[in-house]
């Protein structure tokens, strides 16, 4: 992975800055109830926190921090930890998304406060990944033209030794190179 | 560049008046008198805005009105929100991921 590397103050710069972007956008989100703020804005930053290690080494090595297949799935579960809330306070007798509702046995502001909670965590998952997840949908998957043409590089050299070392028994050689 | 038709030039003219008529009557955005602003509407109902200054804190524990009214009072249309980035994420897997597997 070391050839996706652009520039190394760039990277080491933005793992630098990445881990506080990354602490303020859940101060946002979570001091949403006290400040300006909330889970579109906490979640927002949260995916340019991603997108800044994308940019700066590459989607392949980010998929350490935040993997390619989660964009679409953690946009769902986000959405659905929304309806989910609201479908849960139904079945306790109140009205949708009518947060006094919540079985958690407190009073009903905190049970709003709790409330308005998990509604916001459930918006900053939704909006973190599915942001991240258009960012990867533009750049593209890994070309696997790339990926044959070294494959192909790869066994072309691997015939080469071969013939080198052998040169009198090349068919056999092949044959059993693509059996192994 | 083609002549403006005087026809067109009229009306142009005509609504141009009336939006600066109308701009010259509208009330001050921090007057107390404004129809946001007050407690009834010119109807003599109440308004939506009042109740949620005066409750927000007491309702939901929450010292910040604007989260209250975002995700409580107006709950529903922040799920509607919610929906539509998860929707336009979606479009984007949808257009975008099928295209380049041609």
């Amino acid at each position: 992975m070391r050839e996706h590397y652009a520039d190394r103050i760039v990277a080491l710069s933005a793992r630098l800055v990445t881990p506080f972007i990354q602490l303020f956008a859940l101060y946002v989100i979570f001091h949403g109830h006290y400040s300006p703020g909330g889970g579109f804005q906490g979640g927002a930053m949260l995916a340019a926190s991603f997108l800044l290690i994308r940019l700066s080494i590459g989607t392949d090595a980010a998929q350490l921090q935040f993997q390619r297949s989660w964009g679409t799935p953690g946009g769902s579960i986000g959405t659905l930890v929304f309806l989910g809330v609201g479908v849960v306070v139904l079945f306790f007798g109140a009205n949708y998304l009518d947060y006094a509702g919540l079985p958690l046995g407190l009073p009903e502001p905190e049970l709003r406060n709790l409330g308005i909670l998990f509604v916001e965590l459930g918006v900053a998952v939704a909006v973190t990944a599915t942001l991240t997840a258009i960012y990867d949908d533009l750049v593209g998957e890994k070309p696997e033209l790339h990926h044959a043409g070294l494959e192909e590089q790869a066994t072309k050299t691997e015939e080469a030794d071969q013939m080198a070392a052998s040169p009198g028994e090349e068919p056999e050689a092949r044959d059993g190179a693509v059996g192994a | 560049m083609k002549p403006i038709k005087p026809i067109v030039l009229t009306a142009l003219v005509v609504f141009a008046a009336l939006i600066v008529y109308g701009i010259g009557h509208l009330p001050d955005r921090a007057s107390p008198d404004a129809p946001p602003n007050t407690e009834e509407s010119a109807v003599g109902t109440p308004n939506a805005a009042a109740y949620y200054i005066e409750n927000a804190y007491t309702d939901a524990d929450t010292p910040n009105m604007v989260t209250v009214t975002l995700a409580d009072y107006r709950g529903f249309d922040t799920l509607g929100e919610t929906t539509v980035i998860f929707a336009a994420g979606l479009a984007c897997a949808l257009i975008l991921r099928s295209r380049r597997r041609e």
